[in-house]
């Protein structure tokens, strides 16, 4: 399938992933010429196939909450970009009306 | 001959014979390093400092009897995998700075038993690419050809490797991320079955497919590492509770009464001729050490593992990297003019093209009205292409294919086209979708280029992996050839 200028826009918005116009114009190309090539999976009969979401049975694993040592905040906390005493600092989520 | 050209294997037996000290094996690793690294770059960070207080260290216990077969022996790790103090790179600039604070499961392990880690191995940025060529940082080159790719997504892991710059080394697999490298550098690399290794500590690329193994010089030496790295981890709950067996004791020579198949599918479509080849010889060395090989075998569904792959992975990892939002780790861009403008300068300067472009393609595949077109139906595929192995490994031991179809190609021959690029793992990407171990083994060279052996088994069959990889390298003397730098 082809994809608009607008459709790759509206991706990069769900993910909040900033594009200059350059990189809108070559993913455009690039995912259009991708998902054509793909399109050969609906060749594949599927009926009444299950899907695997992982290969190895999973089942609900379970433990004890029983308290243990762990990291200090300090340590959580040195690669903050920003922060102010045991917080992270982050930009203003409301807008001032 | 020179202390680093050594296998761990050979380098522990000095040790434990007192006729080598592991601080002389790491000052001849770092003197490697210093030697040949500026060609090949395999390194985003060396640790002279803390690897010669790790030897001492090392040199103590052997000293006191209480050592483990890998103490002492000089390591380099994938910069995926979590060092503490030690930056993890990611190779990106996202993760440029971060110095996690805690060690992976992996590194864990291994410092347990006396490792003594050389430094941090470059890589595509995030583990996504084939060519080492999307590191943020600079492109890793392969040792036989300088102008050509190492493979990828490890490839710094398998060029410290081939380049006798460390003894072992860790990667990690989603795609054939060892496995491909691995057969172009003509070095051993073992993905194991998923679930076989903690992925605790592990950055997390496409979390069903994504699993950590050894690169190394030999056999021995895979089955060793191996050894060292896997078992349950309460602290991954995909990691499976099954008991380890001594990998070691499955390096016994012959391969009579094995069963091994060749699947047809694994030999067309873009193979190169000088690599059929090299496959051709192999399967005739295979059957001369005593294994039956029937060449009749159809997996069907094979051709589409490409399209399998590349929704289900970028699918993941779309999910996986939505927590790089530049508040408690990592990169964060400074100039912006809101909260949400924040979150898309970071991801916009803090990640490269191939990152961005899977974040998207995954985004589109699990996007509303796309769902069922894309990720449903590949996860159904993915269900198709398992059975089919399930039932090849009903009759046979082993598969045995190509690792890729391709030799190395050149640097930037393959950047400018996504698709080109993700074909050099269709061998590889299957055993992923369907949890399976794989090995690739040096089986020759095309104009001096190196050819890699895969051999496949069913889900924790890593011993008969190991076996028919040991009988077939002491058949032959491919891994002894060295790069010549």
């Amino acid at each position: 399938m082809k994809l608009s200028r607008e459709e790759v826009r509206h991706l990069a918005l769900l993910v909040h992933l900033g594009l200059s116009d350059e990189e809108v114009e070559r993913l455009r190309e690039q995912l259009s010429n991708i998902l054509e090539n793909f399109e050969v999976l609906q060749q594949v009969d599927t009926t009444g196939v299950e899907p695997t979401a992982h290969c190895i049975a999973l089942e609900n694993v379970l433990r004890d909450d029983v308290p243990g040592p762990s990291l200090s905040a300090g340590q959580v906390l040195a690669n903050a970009p920003d922060r102010e005493e045991d917080y992270l600092k982050v930009r203003a989520v409301l807008e001032q009306p | 001959m020179s202390l680093f050209r050594l296998t761990a294997h050979e380098a522990a037996d000095r040790l434990r014979r007192r006729e080598t000290s592991s601080v002389e094996l790491t000052r001849a690793a770092l003197g490697r390093i210093a030697s040949v690294d500026p060609k090949v770059r395999a390194f985003v960070s060396v640790c002279e400092e803390q690897a010669l207080r790790q030897a001492e260290a090392a040199d103590a216990r052997l000293k006191s009897g209480d050592a483990a077969p890998l103490t002492g022996i000089p390591a380099l790790i994938k910069d995926n995998m979590c060092t503490a103090g030690v930056r993890t790179t990611c190779s990106s600039k996202m993760l440029e700075s971060f110095v996690p604070p805690y060690d992976a499961t992996v590194v864990e392990k291994l410092a347990g038993a006396g490792m003594v880690m050389l430094g941090k191995a470059n890589m595509d940025e995030f583990a996504m690419g084939s060519s080492t060529e999307h590191s943020a940082f600079f492109p890793t080159h392969n040792p036989w050809d300088l102008a050509r790719v190492p493979g990828g997504s490890s490839g710094g892991a398998a060029v410290g490797v081939a380049a006798d710059e460390c003894f072992y080394s860790l990667g990690s697999d989603t795609g054939g991320s060892i496995r491909q490298p691995a057969g172009f550098c003509s070095v051993v690399g073992l993905k194991p079955t998923y679930g076989r290794v903690s992925r605790y500590g592990l950055v997390a690329f496409a979390s069903s497919l994504d699993q950590i193994g050894p690169f190394t010089k030999d056999v021995t030496d895979c089955a060793l590492v191996l050894n060292a790295i896997s078992g349950h981890d309460p602290r991954d709950s995909t990691s499976l509770p099954v008991p380890v067996p001594d990998y070691a004791q499955a390096l016994v020579p012959g391969l009579k009464g094995l069963r091994l198949g060749v699947p047809k599918e694994y030999f067309v479509a873009g193979m190169q001729a000088g690599v059929q080849d090299v496959m051709e010889a192999a399967l005739v060395r295979l059957q001369e050490l005593g294994a039956e090989i029937d060449r009749d075998v159809s997996l069907p569904h094979t051709p589409y593992a490409l399209a399998v792959y590349y929704i289900i992975a970028p699918s993941e990892a779309s999910a996986n990297l939505a927590r790089y939002d530049g508040v408690k780790y990592g990169f964060s861009a400074k100039e912006a003019e809101s909260m949400w403008d924040g979150l898309e300068k970071t991801k916009q300067y803090g990640l490269g093209p191939e990152v961005k472009r899977r974040i998207m393609l995954g985004t589109h595949a699990l996007s509303s009205g796309y769902y069922d077109a894309y990720y449903l139906k590949a996860q159904k595929v993915r269900t198709l292409i398992r059975r089919e192995f399930d039932r090849a490994f009903e009759k046979y031991d082993a598969l045995v294919t190509p690792t890729s179809p391709v030799v190395p190609f050149k640097m930037g021959e393959r950047m400018d086209d996504p698709l080109q690029m993700y074909l050099s793992d269709v061998c590889t990407l299957p055993m992923n979708i369907a949890g399976i171990p794989g090995i690739s083994v040096p089986a020759g060279f095309v104009d001096g280029l190196p050819v890699g052996l895969q051999i496949v088994a069913r889900p924790l069959a890593e011993e008969t992996l190991l076996r028919v990889a040991y009988a077939y390298e002491q058949a032959t003397d491919w891994h002894k050839k060295k790069p010549p730098l």
